[in-house]
């Protein structure tokens, strides 16, 4: 049913629609209206689940963890500070091969404190071995939260996954979303039961030492996994596509204007929307623009950009995250994925944006497509003001 | 597309505005976006929510600097600030009536309507002004033309329906009258 609602509620509503059975968390500006409303929805008993509250998010993503580990579906949700305080828990979810679910309503991390949205808390924990999705718009968000159970409960998957959503922007923002029923939930996610669980009748370790004798073995079965899931998240978004009648793309990416484009904008998250309206506006005026949206960023669907990218001669790669010291997360991503492509290699550009909150206008983005025709850039700020940079001096 | 700006301060309940607006265009088929964006983080620092509206869904992100429509919660955010700021020329405002405060007149073809949203909603309570931003809101309706009092009303009831029966019908008459209050000034 189509419902005019925020980010956050529609994210509560899918969850609870998910049945997990445990949800523990602690409330971290901008996450806090969907924990909030899931437990309120457990207070009320419309979510038949324990609600663990805990003293940080490195408790609530080690309540997670252990229950999950017992054979029960689990939520949790964080952002910023939250999730660099999980950072080790999030790490040995991975290890453990637990699915659990998190939704990070992406925020800057501090110093300087900022509660505004960029993407560089969930670079922190880019490495972990989590399934990372990103969210375009709200009914994006609902939808991938469906499909995360899917894939990472999936057999031959058995890995925890990240649905990422632009803080304020997505969670605090209402739009219209077509929000599932609970009957055609419960026929997309099924109950979750696995063999690999703690079980006193049939007694098993979980992350036991692995010495140098095994240790790289079991690391090296992760990213297998994650090639696998190459092929595993485009079933599960064709199945998604085929019940639900919608979805663009294939699950790991999705084109605008891509068949003919000469310059390629690739970006993650709510962006991608703004980014559709600057390549309309240079379409409008014959330029062939096009968007390249990376919907999984891990794994990292390097065939299927390489292949988007083919006719490409110019690409900006716009990250909302840095390495400081280094380049943009996306852009090292993907300038190793166009390596393989020898000569027909495409000039990618790397830019920052919106870091802190700053606002991502059209015109932030026609000051990215004026920079792609010049030199290539590895790291190239956009929006600065030169004038706060001189007074620091 | 048509966009509108609230100037408010954090708490004084901008964001339900941004969200009933953001309804009652929903239950007429159209696709709104309805967002904050706060300054400080602090109750009663100076905050924006934002409504886009156009008939398929709004894919641009950014903040409203052209906004069509303008309201103003609070006017003592005008003294030392320009809320005009990028407001289009054919643009209409609707500001809240604040005694002492004098509201800068709009430039060109703006047109600006002065609604005692506070006084009104204090008739209605027996004192209180819970319910000026109803009030602004039916003012919105009358001003722009762009929604009916019904719809207004339609969106209140889905947001408040589940309060109680004396909320929803002082709301509604809070919408009312804002919309009367600016038809007859229009004469």
């Amino acid at each position: 049913m189509k419902q005019f609602v925020e980010g956050s509620h529609a994210i509560a509503e899918i969850v609870k629609r998910c049945r997990p059975g445990v949800v523990s968390a602690y409330p971290i500006t901008p996450q806090t209206h969907i924990v909030e409303g899931l437990a309120q929805m457990v207070a009320d008993k419309e979510l038949n689940a324990q609600f663990v509250n805990v003293e940080s998010e490195h408790s609530a993503a080690s309540v997670v963890l252990g229950a999950q580990a017992t054979g029960v579906r689990t939520y949790t949700a964080t952002s910023s500070q939250g999730l660099l305080l999980m950072a080790e828990v999030v790490f040995n979810i991975a290890g453990l091969r637990l699915p659990v679910v998190m939704t990070t309503a992406n925020r800057a991390v501090s110093a300087p404190i900022n509660i505004w949205n960029d993407q560089q808390d969930v670079m922190t924990v880019r490495d972990s071995g989590w399934v990372l999705l990103f969210a375009e718009t709200i009914q994006e968000a609902v939808d991938l939260h469906l499909q995360a159970y899917r894939i990472g409960e999936d057999p031959r998957v058995m890995l925890p996954v990240m649905v990422n959503m632009d803080g304020f922007i997505l969670t605090h923002g209402m739009e219209v979303v077509d929000m599932p029923s609970q009957e055609e939930v419960d026929k997309f996610v099924t109950p979750y039961s696995t063999t690999y669980k703690l079980d006193v009748d049939n007694p098993l370790t979980m992350g036991y030492l692995a010495d140098p004798d095994y240790y790289i073995e079991i690391r090296y079965m992760v990213q297998q996994t994650h090639q696998e899931l190459l092929t595993i998240i485009p079933e599960v978004a064709a199945q998604f596509k085929r019940q639900f009648k919608r979805g663009e793309g294939n699950g790991l990416i999705e084109g605008y204007h891509l068949e003919d484009a000469e310059q390629v904008f690739v970006a993650m998250g709510s962006v991608c929307g703004t980014i559709r309206d600057s390549v309309d506006e240079f379409r409008s005026k014959g330029k062939k623009a096009g968007l390249l949206k990376i919907a999984s960023y891990r794994p990292f669907p390097k065939n299927e950009i390489v292949k988007a990218l083919s006719r490409a001669r110019e690409v900006a790669v716009v990250d909302k995250s840095i390495s400081l010291g280094g380049f943009g997360p996306l852009y090292t991503d993907l300038s190793a994925a166009v390596s393989s492509m020898g000569a027909k290699a495409p000039k990618v550009s790397g830019f920052v944006i919106g870091l802190g909150g700053r606002d991502i206008t059209l015109q932030s983005i026609q000051e990215v497509y004026e920079c792609l025709s010049g030199k290539q850039v590895d790291c190239e700020f956009i929006g600065l003001k030169k004038e706060l940079l001189a007074e620091a001096k | 597309m048509k966009e509108i700006r609230i100037h408010a301060r954090a708490g004084q309940g901008a964001i339900t505005t941004a969200s009933i607006l953001g309804y009652a265009y929903f239950l007429k088929g159209q696709y709104p976006y309805a967002f904050p964006h706060f300054g400080a983080a602090r109750m009663g620092a100076p905050m924006n929510a934002f409504v886009r509206i156009d008939d398929k869904p709004v894919r641009l992100r950014s903040q409203v600097y052209n906004p069509d429509y303008l309201i103003v919660v609070d006017a003592t955010l005008m003294r030392g600030f320009d809320c005009y700021v990028g407001f289009k020329d054919n643009g209409t405002a609707i500001v809240n009536e604040r005694e002492g405060m004098e509201i800068p007149e709009p430039r060109g073809k703006q047109k600006l309507f002065v609604v005692p949203a506070n006084k009104i909603s204090m008739e209605i309570t027996g004192g209180k002004t819970l319910l000026s931003n109803t009030v602004l809101l039916g003012a919105y309706a009358a001003a722009t033309g762009e929604l009916k009092v019904e719809d207004m009303v339609k969106a209140i009831v889905e947001r408040f329906g589940d309060k109680g029966q004396k909320i929803v019908d002082m709301n509604a008459e809070a919408v009312k009258k804002g919309y009367e209050f600016v038809k007859n000034s229009k004469n």
